[in-house]
């Protein structure tokens, strides 16, 4: 279980990544908590890879009134801890805190873990529930892609193989905002079976009904929101429940079960009764 | 009487003094594990040496067409032609109509499991040996694969050894007679099946090891992380075709056995052929894949009991059958079926009832081969029999602590020979059930579960009560057929001459404590504080013989010889100091590490010095063995001492995603005399944590290819701090009146009972439902699979 030979490069600017990344074969790593066991594994069998932890420029924080700029490098437990600051009213640092295990914590980033697109990984469902923005930079330039619309499939996304994430766009929340997130997963630190997340902010308009962790990109659930910022509790439960009986007919009635569980705890973490 | 004054039993044994046997000291061989300085198998590094790597069988079953090395590296792979000379491994067995398996180190004809050794490389790195595996060709012809007994035992079924005509290792039966006519007459009829499932032992530390030629002494030196280092060397000798004085394992400190390392491996012959044949060193560390795959190799049974009882619950007649899913090969050399023989002896437990039968089916498959797992065969047993309690319990509708207290062999039985001549000891087990019935506070869960749970949760309790044969003795070994049968246990005591002494044992410490215990048991005889003890365990160059560390039997076996050599050594001192004291031996007595006599009194240290510096002041006839003792020790009995234990759980399910969490559990353990109370409940925690594994999380799961599904860590779940309850213990210490300090052993005991306690919990807890579980790990899945069948009964029976 030892990785087959690969050139590595410990680069330390953004165009040192965009050069390397723009030859045959080559990806970037950054925490390595997935893609280092899948070099292991010898599943992963890149000739090159650009190590991203000593690249500064994707440790700032730039933020505006309306939103906070993450940038990709920020590891799981720097939100945890505060060192980032949690412009959304507790959600991303209680999310942070239930990934994986601290170890783990202490290696892997927000933007790799974006980017591999795991539709398990925590950073996916809650992103799309804050209907955040990813910033990605390619030789070409920088572009913007709403969250929602990042993620293909599994595993799959619209970034090429020569552009990597540079920032997360996070919304600051009003101070009303209630916010709530339960995964069920077989134990502490285990990839979730299902995820619920659900976001309500009247001061920005937002309100958004996630289901994840469903083989696929997060299922936003429209008609949940909907009702959810016409104040319809019992409602967008309820459309909640439909919502994913129609998305994932082609599942085991336990999957779907699952998942409407994880939403309705969802909106009982965040006080939605 | 409280808990508290329970968990030691002080007027029975008066205060413990000093280090000596009863004292909880901390263990000796922390200090090094905490620091980080101990000495692993991966630790070792010498100049020249090469990392192994293997190529594996990608498939489960397939006739070998060809093994291509990749041109260029031809000296540096190998497969079964370049290693004629290694012998496959064969385990005989007594047992008539017992089949024996080859199994080549290097797959030679075919491949039988996924996992089974092809070819072997080396490089100056693994991930460089691993690349020449990789460029090494395997075509192979796929044949059909029996991945369960079922399959396995059917009609026509696909051959794994041809010549055997079926696939089945052993078949064996046991009938006390008079089943039928209970059968006719009970008032109660019970009849249920049970799984476990198949699991990896997961030590910390995997295997692995370093083998290399020491030309000095010209000796082929093999540092294995095993739990039976001169068993091993018995194996190297025969597959090697080294004498036995030519081969020395000097094992290096074991991160854990657990049964995985008391077996000669394939790998540990390979590496070893290779430092022998090229006379260099050569290391194979296993990686979690190759045991995850490779190692899945423990716990798989299946179960068809019929129980009948009276209309109180009271068991008239039990009548099993056992199945278990072997695996390809028979490991060296416990067998391929001392599971089973272990399952259907010990289905009884703690029981009494007048009529069993009971067949066991040893069944080959396209698995790896099976191996004894902490507690062998008894996990799975104590997990079906303690169903079937609770079952017939919930069929004449009373408390299943109640049915259950009333079938367990009583105090004053003792001791007692059960249906299938166990005898237990000593003990009183229907007061260890009563004690955990306080403990985890039966009467009021039960007024809990009328209230209800504020998060809509349900809960529920279960116990489950054992025997635990330990330090099973030749007898037992005899009848179960195997080619190394445990005698005497040895060990060595030497008073050093500045009056410290050296401690060796041939048995191996694998994070048991050891090193520690058997220093306790030399101080309590010589009063020696253990700083002064130096215990060396393993090293076949400079300890006496032993079968090694498995059966729950280091602290009764070694434990025993280790008390009666210094015993011996004892009266040596003794003459001694009596003729430089001028007084009788009989005088004079040991106390704080000094030596009294009537008038005065000297230190060990000055005896030493009188034998090997100043001889001169000795008397005429002196004792010419000098201060060295060498005993063998097996207690009075052959047949194994029982400890025994019940354990309660507490759990809450979540019946929406299936989800059982551990509220409360508790251990109420007896192992006789506890020579370090500490490491005994150490042995409860991690026995616990392993047997929580076993009820909830592990599975190697496979398809119906045979193809292993849980190859990464990922998929094989292994509990957590998280995920484990705080345990809480109590002991009694009722002492065997035929061991040495009336010790019983208690390795294993600890994950024995946790499936059987906390799946009649879920059970428990489900039980309005109408919902129950048979089968482990007790997944969420299983449990909303359980829910949901229970439900569309529910809804069957009120349509109709």
């Amino acid at each position: 279980m030892k990785p087959a030979a690969f050139d590595l490069t410990l680069a330390t600017s953004l165009d040192q990544v965009l050069s390397v990344l723009a030859g045959e074969g080559a990806k970037p790593v950054s925490g390595g908590c997935s893609l280092g066991p899948m070099l292991n594994l010898r599943l992963a069998r890149p000739a090159a890879l650009v190590d991203l932890r000593r690249v500064g420029e994707l440790r700032t924080l730039e933020g505006s009134a309306a939103h906070l700029d993450i940038g990709a490098g920020w590891t799981h437990a720097e939100i945890e801890d505060g060192v980032v600051p949690d412009v959304t009213g507790g959600l991303m640092r209680r999310v942070a805190h239930g990934i994986a295990y601290r170890a783990v914590r202490n290696r892997g980033t927000i933007g790799g873990s974006i980017a591999h697109a795991d539709p398990a990984a925590d950073w996916i469902s809650t992103m799309t529930v804050l209907d955040a923005t990813l910033l990605i930079r390619g030789r070409s330039g920088t572009r913007a892609c709403a969250m929602a619309d990042f993620m293909l499939a599994a595993y799959t996304t619209t970034l090429g193989a020569d552009e990597i994430i540079t920032a997360v766009r996070v919304p600051v929340l009003s101070a009303g905002a209630k916010t709530g997130y339960h995964k069920v997963c077989r134990k502490t630190g285990e990839f979730a079976q299902a995820i619920g997340a659900v976001v309500v902010d009247a001061g920005r308009g937002l309100a958004r009904v996630v289901a994840g962790a469903v083989e696929a990109p997060p299922l936003v659930l429209a008609g949940a929101g909907e009702r959810l910022k016409a104040g319809d509790m019992a409602g967008a439960r309820a459309a909640a429940h439909e919502e994913i009986e129609a998305a994932l007919a082609g599942h085991p009635e336990a999957f779907r079960a699952l998942h409407q569980v994880a939403v309705d705890r969802a909106f009982s973490d965040a006080g939605l009764a | 009487m409280s808990i508290d004054q329970q968990t030691r039993d002080h007027e029975a044994h008066p205060a413990v003094s000093g280090e000596g046997i009863g004292a909880r000291v901390r263990r000796k061989e922390d200090a090094r594990h905490l620091m980080g300085r101990g000495r692993f198998a991966g630790d070792i590094r010498m100049p020249g040496m090469s990392d192994v790597a293997f190529l594996r069988s990608p498939v489960a079953h397939a006739r070998i067409l060809a093994v291509t090395k990749p041109q260029g590296h031809e000296g540096e792979v190998f497969t079964s032609a370049d290693c004629a000379d290694v012998a496959d491994i064969i385990t005989r067995s007594t047992i008539p109509g017992y089949k024996l398996s080859a199994h080549p180190p290097l797959a030679r004809d075919k491949v039988r499991f996924v996992g089974d050794i092809v070819a072997m490389a080396y490089a100056p790195t693994r991930a460089e040996a691993e690349d020449l595996c990789e460029a090494t060709l395997f075509d192979y012809e796929e044949l059909p694969a029996i991945v369960d007994c079922d399959s396995g035992r059917a009609p026509g079924a696909a051959l794994l050894h041809e010549a055997w005509g079926d696939n089945l290792f052993l078949e064996t039966s046991f009938d006390s007679g008079g089943i039928e006519e209970v059968a006719r007459t009970a008032a109660v009829k019970v009849e249920k099946r049970f799984r476990t499932g198949r699991q990896c032992m997961h030590p910390m530390e995997g295997k692995g090891l370093v083998a290399w030629w020491d030309f000095q002494n010209d000796t082929l030196v093999v540092n294995t992380s095993t739990q039976v280092p001169h068993m091993i060397r018995a194996g190297l000798a025969e597959t090697l075709g080294l004498p036995e004085a030519q081969i020395r394992i000097a094992p290096p400190d074991v991160g854990g056995g657990f049964g995985y390392k008391c077996l000669l491996q394939p790998e540990e012959v390979l590496v070893a052929w290779l430092a022998m044949t090229l006379k260099r060193p050569f290391r194979w560390i296993e990686d979690r894949r190759e045991h995850l795959t490779a190692g899945a190799n423990a716990r798989e049974h299946e179960y068809v009991i019929t129980a009948y009882a009276d209309a109180r619950g009271k068991l008239l007649a039990l009548d099993a059958e056992v199945a278990v899913n072997v695996g390809a090969y028979s490991v060296w050399p416990f067998t391929a079926c001392l599971e089973a023989a272990q399952a259907g002896g010990n289905l009884p437990g703690p029981y009494i009832w007048p009529h069993y039968r009971c067949k066991t089916y040893s069944v080959a498959t396209n698995k790896p081969p099976f191996a004894p797992y902490r507690g062998v065969a008894r996990p799975g047993v104590c997990f079906a029999m303690e169903l079937t309690i609770d079952a017939v319990a919930a069929a004449v509708g009373r408390e299943a602590v109640d049915v259950r207290a009333e079938n367990l062999v009583p105090a004053a039985a003792m001791p007692y020979l059960n249906i299938t001549k166990k005898f237990y000891d000593s003990g009183d087990y229907p007061a260890s059930l009563a004690t955990a019935r306080e403990m985890i506070g039966f009467d009021a869960i039960r007024a809990r579960q009328k209230m209800g749970e504020m998060d809509g949760r349900r809960i529920g309790v279960g116990f489950s009560t054992y025997t635990e044969q330990s330090a099973h003795g030749t007898k037992v070994f005899a009848s179960w057929g195997t080619p190394l049968v445990p005698g005497y246990e040895q060990a060595t005591i030497r008073l050093n001459p500045d009056g410290s002494a050296d401690v060796k044992a041939g048995i191996h410490t694998i994070g048991q404590g050891l090193e520690t215990t058997l220093a306790q048991v030399a101080s309590e005889i010589l009063t020696l504080p253990i700083a002064q003890i130096r215990v060396t365990l393993g090293d076949t160059a400079t300890t006496p013989f032993s079968t090694g560390a498995y059966a729950s039997r280091g602290m009764v076996m070694a434990g025993g010889a280790v008390s009666k050599a210094a015993q011996k050594l004892a009266e040596k001192v003794k003459a001694l100091a009596a003729h430089l004291m001028q007084c009788a031996a009989d005088q004079v007595r040991f106390e704080g590490g000094a030596i009294h006599g009537p008038t005065g009194s000297i230190s060990f240290a000055e005896i030493a010095r009188a034998w090997y510096r100043t001889p001169e002041v000795l008397p005429d006839g002196v004792d010419t063995g000098g201060l060295e003792v060498t005993e063998g020790y097996k207690p009075d009995v052959d047949t194994g001492l029982f400890s025994y234990a019940t354990h309660a759980a507490l759990v809450a399910v979540d019946v929406k995603t299936g989800a059982t969490e551990i509220l409360d559990y508790v251990v109420v353990e007896d192992c006789g005399r506890m020579v370090n109370p500490m490491i005994v409940e150490g042995q409860a925690y991690g026995g616990v944590a392993q047997g929580v594994g076993t009820a909830l999380f592990e599975e190697s799961t496979y398809d119906s290819e045979g193809q292993p599904l849980a190859s990464t860590l990922v998929d094989y779940l292994l509990p957590g701090p998280t995920e484990l309850p705080k345990v809480r213990i109590a002991h009694t210490e009722t002492l065997s009146p035929f061991s040495a300090h009336g010790i019983k052993g208690v390795g294993e005991g600890g994950a024995i009972a946790p499936a059987g306690a906390i799946v009649n919990a879920i059970n428990d807890a489900l039980k309005d439902i109408g919902a129950t579980l048979c089968e482990i790990p007790a997944t969420p899945e299983r449990v909303l699979a359980a829910l949901s069948e229970a439900r569309r009964a529910n809804n069957g029976r009120s349509a109709a």
